[in-house]
């Protein structure tokens, strides 16, 4: 069969699955339709959680990202699976004891206002919606180059799959999808990982690959890329090259950001105790962990593959690079989609591929007659096409299509449902109407569901130029705004409902602030010459995090303290067992 | 066996649990993978570098024990002091 037959086939059963799942989980309460009914067991939860978790980022973007910048993505590693431990100690088991429908909720009671119920609302809001515009646009991305229809074609068919899973199922619709589409997702992920694994090292575990000695070379997988990285001028792959202040403080923003963020959280409103919350947070990790560490093998594999393809003489000889001419199909294939380009500088009809920034090296590819580095990659690429570059069957490369698209659905479902629920719940039943019957505020969660999905959809279709790199911000967003007045709100009985709201807003605020004047105001400043105390913005959501704590804590010690059955309610949510 | 002070000895309980358990999150992920990255990649293993390694592996597999550790001892915890749902 066809590849294009195939993926058809592979896509397409995936979404009968999806939607028959939708069909059997269909919501009959707004219990259902907001944490599943409270009944998911832990482990289904974790599949769930990972599945909400990684997105289509993490699915495509994540190898490519490890394979062109090394130890320097170790932030990303880190950052994004150490947040569980936080979420684990610090928030889930007590967030589940409360035992409510939303994150604001939690912070409008515990917080005794309306007003910092709204404020939590807004951040959610401002957090989720740049985190989905995201997801679309993977969605018809995977779509258009997979089945070769228009990105906006590709759109409309995921924003109609999710809108019948949301819509109708409301969070027991999508906990069982997403438990379905971490299957599809992680299987489409190891089956090539582990052939380029055998074909690299002969070992059939990527994480162990990693660590082994290339076939036939006697020279460990790490070793040789590093030799081979840096005869072409790039950085060594096992060594950085950002400050170590700044990997700090961005490895701190994304793994509280994790921890902060609405989507993630409530999945562990899902389950039925206290206890099952701390479990199903280590599930999820594990899930998680799958992934993430088969990422850097397939990274570094890729990145030796796609160099050694590139050049596969020696460096500085005549013929050591590959003729245009010659060069395979996946070449062609995806030259087509603009991810992979190339221009002759120096007109020898041959690929040159190395690091022309860097002008230590210049002298070195003067000498070689090499005018400039020829090849422009896409970090993208390193998953989509790395089956294609092994050599490996068409219906890997279609599976690689319908685990990219269950990742970006998935992510995609879970952050509608926490926009959705915050309008339906927190504004609409917690604060303009609340004697509204649970029939009229289930419609209405599912219209805002509705409603979201068409923003995201137009958002996906008309990405502002910074949706991408607005991305990795929420996670700032989240760590400097939510994270700390929840944590705050269990473990320091003290705090207020002033010192709460004015920490999310001085937490956001702050970070909201440099981000924009240096990404979209002040591009040029951009450098660690002008950053605070040399932090990226990547990574001030740290900073923004520590203002939201001491402002919150400073204003907690000079007012007066919470009425006492707050301080009730936070000694009855530290213990599993109802007082 | 509810009573406050019952309550007040399992939360201080946990606490020390959860400083410890962070301890470790932190000195493996900050200390180890970031601070003293270039010192530990001194040492080789396998085919690693062991400071690398633990950046780009070794950390997620002390945050996964860490998590099951503690849902462990907590439901010791839980248990001990009568709290259990």
């Amino acid at each position: 069969m066809d590849l294009k037959t195939l993926t058809i086939l592979f896509v397409g059963a995936s979404f009968a699955l999806y939607i028959g799942i939708a069909i059997w989980a269909k919501a009959k309460s707004t219990s259902d339709f907001y944490v599943a009914g409270g009944g998911v067991h832990p482990i289904a939860n974790g599949m769930a959680t990972a599945a909400d978790w990684m997105s289509a980022a993490s699915f495509i973007s994540l190898a490519g990202i490890i394979s062109f910048i090394g130890y320097d993505s170790s932030v990303y590693l880190m950052g994004w699976t150490g947040g569980y431990v936080l979420l684990a100690l610090l928030l889930a088991p007590y967030l589940r004891k409360f035992g409510k429908f939303t994150v604001p909720e939690f912070i409008g009671d515990r917080y005794y206002s309306k007003t910092a119920r709204i404020v939590a609302v807004v951040c959610l809001i401002i957090i989720s919606f740049t985190y989905v515009a995201g997801q679309m646009r993977g969605v018809g991305i995977v779509f258009s180059r997979f089945l070769e229809v228009e990105i906006i074609t590709g759109l409309l068919i995921g924003m109609g799959v999710v809108f019948f899973y949301a819509v109708l199922g409301g969070m027991k619709g999508i906990t069982y999808t997403q438990v379905a589409q971490y299957c599809v997702l992680i299987f489409a992920y190891m089956v090539p990982a582990v052939f380029i694994a055998i074909q690299t090292t002969g070992n059939p575990i990527p994480q162990l690959a990693f660590g082994s000695e290339v076939s036939g070379q006697g020279i460990y997988l790490l070793e040789k890329l590093d030799q081979t990285v840096m005869a072409l001028g790039f950085t060594a792959f096992t060594e950085g090259s950002k400050s170590t202040i700044d990997m700090f403080f961005i490895t701190l923003a994304l793994m509280v950001g994790t921890a902060g963020l609405p989507h993630v959280i409530v999945r562990f409103f899902t389950v039925p105790k206290v206890s099952d919350a701390r479990k199903s947070a280590g599930w999820a990790l594990l899930f998680i962990t799958v992934l993430y560490t088969t990422a850097p093998a397939l990274g570094s594999m890729a990145r030796l593959n796609l160099i050694n393809t590139m050049q596969p003489g020696e460096i500085g000889s005549v013929d050591g690079n590959l003729k245009y001419a010659e060069r395979p199909t996946w070449f062609k294939t995806w030259e087509k989609t603009g991810l992979l380009a190339f221009d002759d500088k120096n007109n020898d009809g041959r690929i040159q591929y190395y690091n022309e920034k860097n002008m230590a090296y210049k002298t070195t590819a003067d000498s070689y007659g090499w005018k400039g580095n020829e090849l422009k990659v896409d970090r993208d690429i390193m998953v989509l096409a790395n089956p294609e570059i092994a050599n490996l069957p068409n219906w890997v490369i279609a599976l690689i299509a319908a685990g990219g698209i269950a990742a970006a659905l998935s992510t995609a479902a879970g952050l509608l449902l926490v926009i959705s629920s915050s309008i339906s719940h927190d504004l609409v039943k917690g604060i303009m109407v609340p004697n509204i019957t649970e029939k009229k505020e289930l419609i209405i969660g599912r219209v805002a569901a509705a409603i979201a999905i068409m923003i995201a959809g137009y958002l996906g279709a008309n990405p502002p130029g910074f949706v991408a790199q607005v991305v990795a911000l929420a996670f700032g967003l989240a760590a400097s705004s939510l994270f700390p007045v929840i944590l705050l709100g269990i473990f320091y009985k003290k705090t207020n409902k002033t010192a709460a709201i004015a920490g999310m807003l001085s937490g956001i605020l702050f970070t909201m602030t440099y981000i924009i004047y240096f990404k979209f105001m002040h591009l040029e400043l951009n450098n660690a010459e002008h950053w605070l105390f040399g932090v990226s913005p990547e990574g001030i959501g740290s900073i923004g995090m520590l203002i939201n704590f001491v402002v919150a804590i400073i204003i907690s010690n000079v007012t007066k303290a919470p009425p006492q059955e707050i301080q009730d309610l936070v000694e009855s949510i530290r213990v599993p067992k109802s007082i | 066996m509810s009573s406050k002070e019952n309550r007040e000895a399992y939360w201080k309980a946990n606490l020390r649990l959860m400083g410890v358990l962070l301890a470790i999150w932190f000195f493996v992920s900050y200390v180890c993978g970031i601070l003293f990255v270039d010192e530990l990649n001194t040492i080789q293993f396998a085919g690693f570098k062991l400071g690398f390694w633990v950046a780009q592996q070794g950390s997620m597999y002390v945050f996964l024990a860490l998590i099951f550790i503690y849902a462990r001892k907590m439901n010791a915890l839980d248990k001990k002091f009568g709290l259990e749902e």
